[in-house]
């Protein structure tokens, strides 16, 4: 190869390189290990910090997830494909995206959805710039934030949108709920509202979503894409429905991973989708007449818009999607229906036992779906430090660290995967070291 | 081959996967007009059918475990399965991102190596590991830029400068960040063009985003000179990480003068790309800008590993994801970066710059007509199907069309811009000389062919499950989402 080349070595090859520049130097980086020494390292790390319970949520839920979905998305041929540049030698993977888009947007009845953005946060961000661009008749670059939206989305947004003018005005959550008549931004851009929200508060979404439409201001839905399968979704909410609807897949088989990978996913509605950032594949036809799929409206992506593109993201979270879109296959529309309904009833059945202790009791009054916060007699940073040391639980999310309002509360949730058995347990165990502190 | 039905088209109403299915739950107490009345459109099959629909859908994908991907820029090499394996055990993909730190300590240790071993390889003081791909490393890296200049009282510079050649996420990054970018020319040689710089820089400069070698797919030569030019004129410099595995082990952005930067762990440390994503762009900083790092980071207090957040880092630019971006990514990179080791880690240079090389001097000797003749291939490099484009009639999109016919997927095409009909070719250095020959022996065919009857080229492919594609009516007549009619 070197003769063919016309070089003596490696080196030479090397030669563009000033000699001004110094050599690297990796004498601090360890010596090889064989696959079986890497993984003996590893495994013992990961052994290290498993668990055995999870009642905790806030974003991200412990579900069970069909063994044939990974066997399936980590076969080769989707797990080590590029980007579909290609198309005609990545049908397999713009066909899956068709088929999520379909499935997406079908279950927040709009219009289209894209291939993924990175994840909840960040599309949450993408979604308001979307809003602004979209919005032509806004006077303000002001977008409401109503009440208990997910606040780690709501920081993570502003990293995002915060450099283009716009600011986000965050509305006090009244009760757990978001209340419209409380803002005082009357010309917003867009409104985002959750639903459930943060704490598991079902919204009033007809009416926030009517309030924002009268005011020409988008409504940007963020949501759990497995409690549509039950809840009202968002292109049915008020006179009109949300424009955008956008979070976090990870609810759709993927594993909670430490939060990621997952997926944003975005939708909307069609009048709306050349503001859209991110991937988009379209059926055509080919050069036979027969069905294919490719990548398309691609006049708003950055490697052909540059400086004015819709979004900088390139790379997105396709294998995660690939992994939702078999997950929403084999669940269909019941498996994910149940699927809710059986977390909702799990929790309930959660609340109800904690507050049967007396050491409980629900934070809001308001209806609540999946997950809800608890009020608790006693100090929740040492329940929930001594539940892992001593127990190996997560016994949900100390909300203090984000509202000091809630210094005694706990956001919990039980998914599908918890039994009557491991509830009964936590409860108890709740109510014991609660007794003891 | 047929095309696959849809999985909507296969659908039977009312068919279930029976074993996937929880009993219902009770959903009483829950207020009527929260609730779903319409029926969403997901398919109705039986597990069997979902198997085999996207088993099938997968046989339709070329792949770096099936094919020849030279994808330039892409760095399609072997995505080690071990890695994958490794971050696929129970205790990572458990775990609740919001675990407290004391019990996640395995984990900690696990991003602690891993910015320790980028801070080595990238030559730089700080590491955070969190943005999701090499687009968002390069906005957590001009948000800094930013902060930085505004910290100092600077609010005028609001340029940031790119080569014309430059990957399109970098002036989409700028406007992001809030900046105008500029664009400076690139020398026929392939550097940037050093007057252009000169002309452009100024006190409106935030910095210059490079990539080196750049996406010209050469070495920046006056690297060290652009790094004086842009740092007198009070600018900084980032550093498009894309291109790392061209000078991995050899030297280091950190000693050409770079201030920011990101790499593209789906590339240089083989992280599957999966049709898309996930990746991961960590950010490497030195300290003028490490105040304002993203957050979260991994630190070590006496022995324990905690999380730096805003308490630790008041000035920071702040969160790019809810949790900890793309932590799987990083645990298989780490995993890569283990089995390579110190003496694995110079080799991929090496071996990636000689199988570049090698490709680029048989092309050469084949008659096709290298972009840079003059310059040394980096790990990729790029050739210029003009002169077939003119005499043959055939284009670069033809070439490639017809290259997966030959069972290889395509290089990058079209870009850089700048160079007309041009292939980007990376081949990595995971491949064989026989493939590299297979390659050579491919582009001489499809020339032959073209001489013969352009027409076999310029209709291809002819052996995949579709031919050419309209793309022209897929954005004309948008068809995004299924429906029965
Ligand atoms: C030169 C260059 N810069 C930036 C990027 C963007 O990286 P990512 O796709 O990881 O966001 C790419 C990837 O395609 C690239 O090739």
């Amino acid at each position: 190869m070197l003769q063919s080349i016309g070089v003596a070595n490696i080196d030479e090859l090397f030669d563009e390189i000033p000699d001004s520049v110094p050599v690297a130097n990796f004498r601090s980086i360890e010596h090889s290990l064989t696959e079986m020494e890497m993984m003996q390292r590893l495994s013992e790390r990961a052994r290290e910090d498993e668990l055995s319970l999870c009642f905790l949520g806030a974003g991200s839920y412990d579900h069970h997830i069909p063994a044939a979905v990974w066997d399936l998305a980590t076969r080769g041929e989707f797990l080590t494909a590029y980007t579909p540049y290609q198309a005609e030698a990545s049908q397999g993977t713009l066909q899956l995206l068709y088929e999520f888009q379909t499935m997406m947007a079908s279950l927040a009845s709009l219009d289209v959805a894209n291939a993924s953005l990175y994840d909840g946060g960040s599309g949450l961000g993408e979604a308001i710039l979307m809003a602004v661009r979209s919005n032509r008749s806004a006077h303000s670059r002001k977008i409401v934030i109503g009440g208990a939206v997910n606040p780690f989305y709501v920081k993570t947004a502003n990293t995002l949108v915060r450099n283009q003018g716009i600011e986000l005005v965050q509305v006090p959550h009244d009760n757990g709920l978001f209340d419209p008549l409380q803002c005082d931004v009357d010309d917003p851009s867009a409104v985002v509202v959750q639903q459930p929200n943060f704490y598991g508060l079902l919204e009033n979404v007809d009416a926030i979503s009517n309030w924002a439409a009268e005011r020409k201001a988008l409504l940007i839905a963020v949501v759990n894409p497995l409690t549509l399968a039950v809840l009202k979704p968002p292109g049915e909410w008020g006179a009109s429905g949300a424009d955008i609807s956008c979070g976090d897949g990870q609810p759709l088989g993927v594993p909670m991973a430490s939060g990621g990978p997952s997926f944003g996913f975005l939708c909307s509605k069609m009048k709306h989708v050349r503001q859209m950032p991110g991937r988009i594949v379209g059926r055509t036809l080919d050069a036979n007449g027969d069905v294919g799929y490719t990548l398309t409206l691609q006049a708003r992506e950055q490697h052909i818009r540059r400086a004015k593109a819709t979004s900088n993201i390139c790379t997105n979270q396709g294998l995660l999607v690939t992994a939702a879109t078999i997950y929403m296959s084999i669940m269909g529309v019941a498996g994910l229906r149940h699927t809710a309904s059986r977390c909702h009833e799990n929790t309930n059945y959660l609340v109800a036992q904690l507050e049967a202790t007396g050491r409980a009791q629900r934070a809001f009054s308001s209806p609540y779906f999946h997950e809800c916060v608890i009020r608790c007699a006693g100090n929740v940073d040492a329940l929930t430090k001594t539940m892992i040391s001593d127990h190996g639980i997560l016994a949900g999310y100390p909300l203090g660290d984000i509202d000091p309002t809630l210094e005694d509360c706990l956001l919990l949730c039980a998914t599908e995967r918890r039994t009557r058995e491991e509830i009964d347990l936590f409860v108890e165990l709740f109510s014991r070291i609660l007794k003891e502190s | 081959m047929p095309t696959i039905p849809t999985i909507f088209d296969t659908s039977e109403p009312g068919r279930i996967a029976g074993v996937q299915t929880p009993k219902a739950g009770d959903l009483t107490g829950l207020p009527a007009e929260a609730l779903r009345v319409s029926k969403p459109v997901l398919p109705e099959v039986s597990e069997l059918q979902t198997v085999r629909h996207f088993t099938k859908l997968s046989q339709q994908n070329f792949s770096i475990d099936g094919n020849f991907y030279p994808l330039g820029s892409c760095t399609m090499k072997y995505n080690p399965r071990g890695a994958h394996r490794a971050a696929s055990q129970p205790g990572f993909l458990s775990r609740h991102p919001l675990t407290p730190a004391f019990a996640s300590q395995g984990l900690l240790k696990c991003f602690w190596d891993l910015q320790e071993t980028l801070k080595t390889v990238t030559g730089m003081e700080e590491v955070s590991l969190v943005p999701m791909a090499g687009a968002q490393g390069e906005l957590a890296g001009g948000l800094m830029i930013r902060a930085y200049h505004e910290d100092c009282g600077d609010f005028d510079r609001d340029e940031i400068l790119v080569p014309t050649a430059a990957h399109g996420t970098n002036p989409a990054t700028a406007t992001m960040c809030g900046f105008k970018t500029r664009e400076i020319k690139v020398a026929a040689d392939g550097d940037v063009d050093i007057e252009d710089l000169k002309r452009l820089v100024g006190p409106k400069t935030a910095g210059i985003m490079l990539t080196n070698p750049s996406t010209c797919a050469v070495f920046e030569r006056r690297i060290l000179d652009i790094a004086d030019i842009v740092h007198d004129a009070g600018g900084l410099l980032y550093y498009d990480g894309a291109n790392l595995n061209a000078i991995l082990g050899k030297v280091c952005p950190g000693d050409m003068g770079f201030d920011v930067l990101h790499l593209n762990l789906h590339k240089t440390f083989a992280t599957p790309h999966g049709g898309g994503g996930p990746g991961a762009g960590p950010v490497a900083v030195n300290s003028l800008l490490q105040p304002y790092l993203p957050i979260p980071m991994v630190g070590k207090l006496n022995d324990e590993y905690i999380w730096l957040d805003e308490n630790y880092f008041p000035l920071t630019i702040g969160k790019l994801s809810a949790f900890m971006g793309n932590a799987g990514i990083l645990i298989r990179a780490l995993a890569y970066a283990l089995m390579l080791g110190r003496e694995g880690m110079v080799r991929v240079a090496e071996f990636a710059t000689l199988n570049a090389n090698y490709l680029a001097a048989e092309l050469s000797k084949a008659g096709f007509q290298l972009a840079y003749p003059t310059r040394r291939a980096t790990h990729e490099f790029l050739i210029t199907l003009n002169r077939e484009a003119r005499d043959l009639d055939v284009r670069a999109l033809d070439f490639a069309k017809r290259l997966l016919d030959f069972d290889m997927h395509a290089p990058t095409t079209y870009f850089p811009l700048l160079v007309p009909e041009c292939f980007l070719i990376e081949p990595t250095e995971t491949e064989t000389k026989a493939v590299l020959d297979e390659f050579v022996c491919a582009m001489s065919k499809i020339r032959e062919e073209a001489q013969e009857d352009s027409d076999i080229v310029k209709q291809a492919p002819h052996n995949q499950v579709v031919r050419r594609l309209d793309e022209v009516r897929a954005a004309r007549v948008l068809d995004l989402t299924w429906s029965a009619d």
